[in-house]
């Protein structure tokens, strides 16, 4: 067998040491190609040098494991197969159940040789499919990947915020926005869209733009789901102002608006939302 | 003859209910049967169908009534009042329903006595005013004698229902002490190190396990001894910083500042470890560079000021990023300082304004007197 390129997120580095000797003893091909400790390194590894498998740890700093896989996916190139991802955790009473259900192979600490090995024997089998001529489109491999993830960032507590009590009930209807010494009202209804931006999230109706300081991530759960739908980690948009999607060659989803001249990509994670369109 | 209702019997107690009824009415009425027997000597027969009816339907309309200004008062109660209430109306109340329900129910009982036994004793209307009023008072005994009884025993029953209430929310309040001082995230993990470390590093890896220990003990103990001494709080601290040390590495720089004259100070034990928790939790471990963290003490007047400083990620943004937490170690922190000292303690939490960034948390105790040190 050739080798097999793996990346290792895991921010405490005693952990980190131990996972990669007992990866190298237990298969010989594997090549380490990097050791990530934390989030964000994780992800620019891994778009870097484009390993075929990867071991993320869930609570590292500044990103957790999933939403280095949830940026994965939005950015990763089509001419790679994506990675085939393990995540690693210590305890998180929703992600045992979530990941048994969405069946990517997940890893509890202390990892113990044993269920190692069964997991490298099952990373082994999904290469051999993955090594079948590939479609068109993403590999299938890619699309259960792209299914699997769906379903973990679904999950409160891992990728949905945990909506703080109380603020579930009612949606969103005006938006404070502060602007010198005045302060806004700004009303959901005639909101566009939503863009992260750094620090700040851009607020864009049919006539203005605005800055909220927030993050999307706060916003998100205080929006009504039916109305405005996230299509990217950073986009999420007023389903009635969607005029058309359009596909380009690369597969790619593009958005139109109605009475607005922007025009926003759809990732990879939400393109089911336009299926059949 | 009156019972205190107990709350609408359910299916299989209302079997249990009714037995009870029917037992409390015959004793009753054989006992009046006895009692007129020997005074009056009447036919034996006649007396207990007499008295059997009579108590029934007293007992009846009694009970009647009670249901029904029990339902009258609690419509116009919140749940908690009724509940203080209990199940009947109060004392005024009541002795109406005794009052009207021995009237009702001597004449319809009289009435239903006649027809079974072909005899034609006067109801309580068509009697002498004299006479009414001494079968009344006399018919009203037996009921105020039950309600008493039962009165007394619903207000038994309800301190008990108290106490064991009371009693259930100790011991929840112990488990979730202990479970969010034993994070599973934070034990899984540790015990993940202590694995690669005894192939690594035993020596290591004993010291970890000693220092697990400490941290171990010391929290299963905490819910049960009342305080101990400064120096003993941040002996523990130690313990868990170390923990978190071999976890974190660098990114973890703690210092502990506990000055001689305080250490014999004493304060509740493990109070301070949820706030170091949350600093590290919600400050340092979500900060790409990790950062310090200072816990110290100093005495400030009359009080004791204990603070845990973080150069972490600062309130702002770790509520923004946070990890979701519960809330509960904070909360009974509040709680703990409330119970033990009042408004005499206070615990403060903002951004750190010396310009380095991070969360400074202030706990404000009253000094506490030295125990006294036996000789």
């Amino acid at each position: 067998m050739n080798t097999v390129t793996a990346l290792i997120a895991e921010d405490e580095a005693l952990l980190a040491e131990s996972l990669r000797g007992e990866l190298t003893s237990l298969w010989p091909e594997l090549d380490i190609v990097a050791m990530a400790a934390h989030g964000q390194a994780a992800l620019d590894a891994a778009l870097r040098l484009r390993p075929q498998l990867m071991f993320l740890d869930i609570r590292m700093p500044g990103m957790s494991g999933l939403e280095v896989a949830q940026a994965l996916a939005e950015d990763w190139p089509d001419d790679s197969p994506f990675p085939l991802l393990v995540f690693v955790t210590a305890y998180d009473q929703y992600a045992v159940e979530a990941f048994d259900r969405a069946a990517v192979d997940y890893l509890l600490k202390p990892v113990q040789r044993e269920r190692l090995a069964q997991c490298c024997s099952r990373l082994q089998g999904a290469l051999r499919q993955q090594a079948q001529p590939a479609q068109a489109d993403l590999a299938p491999a890619a699309l259960a990947a792209m299914e699997q993830l769906r379903t973990l960032l679904a999950q409160p507590g891992l990728g949905a915020p945990a909506v703080p009590p109380g603020k579930a009930a009612s949606p969103l209807r005006l938006l404070p926005v502060s602007q010198g010494n005045t302060v806004q009202m700004v009303p959901v209804d005639e909101v566009l869209y939503f863009e992260a931006a750094d620090k700040y999230v851009r607020v864009v109706t049919a006539t203005k733009e605005h800055l909220v300081r927030s993050s999307l991530r706060e916003l998100l759960p205080q929006l009504d789901t039916d109305r405005f739908w996230q299509v990217h980690r950073g986009v999420v948009v007023c389903a009635d102002a969607i005029e058309r999607a359009v596909r380009d060659e690369a597969g790619r989803l593009t958005l139109h608006l109605r009475g607005h001249a922007d025009k926003l990509g759809v990732s990879r994670l939400y393109a089911h939302l336009f299926k059949g369109l | 003859m009156h019972l205190l209702p107990a709350p609408l019997p359910a299916p299989l107690t209302a079997l249990r209910w009714l037995f009870r009824q029917a037992t409390i009415i015959v004793a009753l009425a054989l006992a009046i049967s006895a009692f007129l027997l020997i005074m009056f000597r009447q036919d034996p027969l006649t007396t207990l169908i007499y008295s059997m009816s009579i108590t029934l339907c007293c007992s009846t309309f009694i009970q009647g009534l009670n249901r029904g200004l029990t339902w009258l008062v609690h419509r116009r109660l919140s749940p908690e009042q009724q509940r203080e209430r209990g199940n009947w109306p109060g004392w005024p109340l009541m002795l109406l329903c005794l009052l009207l329900g021995t009237i009702l129910g001597f004449d319809a009982g009289t009435a239903l006595g006649n027809w079974l036994t072909g005899h034609h004793s006067p109801g309580i209307f068509d009697a002498s005013l004299q006479r009414t009023l001494a079968t009344l008072l006399i018919a009203l005994i037996p009921g105020l004698l039950i309600t008493l009884h039962f009165v007394h025993r619903g207000r038994l029953d309800a301190a008990e229902a108290r106490a064991q209430a009371a009693q259930r929310e100790a011991a929840e309040n112990q488990l979730r002490l202990l479970q969010s001082q034993l994070e599973p995230h934070m034990l899984f993990n540790t015990l993940a190190n202590l694995r690669v470390l005894i192939a690594l590093d035993p020596v290591r890896a004993q010291a970890m396990l000693d220092q697990l220990i400490g941290f171990l003990r010391a929290t299963l103990n905490a819910s049960r001894t009342g305080q101990h001494s400064l120096r003993e709080e941040f002996a523990r601290l130690d313990d868990y910083l170390a923990l978190m040390q071999v976890r974190m590495g660098n990114r973890l720089r703690p210092r502990l500042e506990l000055p001689d004259a305080l250490a014999e100070l004493e304060m509740p034990p493990l109070l301070l470890q949820p706030l170091v928790e949350n600093a590290i939790k919600h400050g340092l471990e979500p900060h790409v560079e990790g950062g310090e963290l200072r816990v110290s003490a100093e005495q400030d007047g009359t009080s004791l000021l204990l603070s845990v400083r973080d150069t972490g990620v600062g309130p702002a943004q770790a509520a923004e990023i946070g990890q979701p937490g519960t809330g509960f170690g904070l909360v009974q922190v509040r709680q703990r300082l409330a119970t033990r000292y009042g408004p005499a303690a206070s615990l403060q939490i903002e951004a750190a304004t010396d310009g380095r960034g991070g969360t400074l948390v202030s706990l404000r105790l009253p000094i506490q007197p030295k125990p006294e040190t036996k000789t």
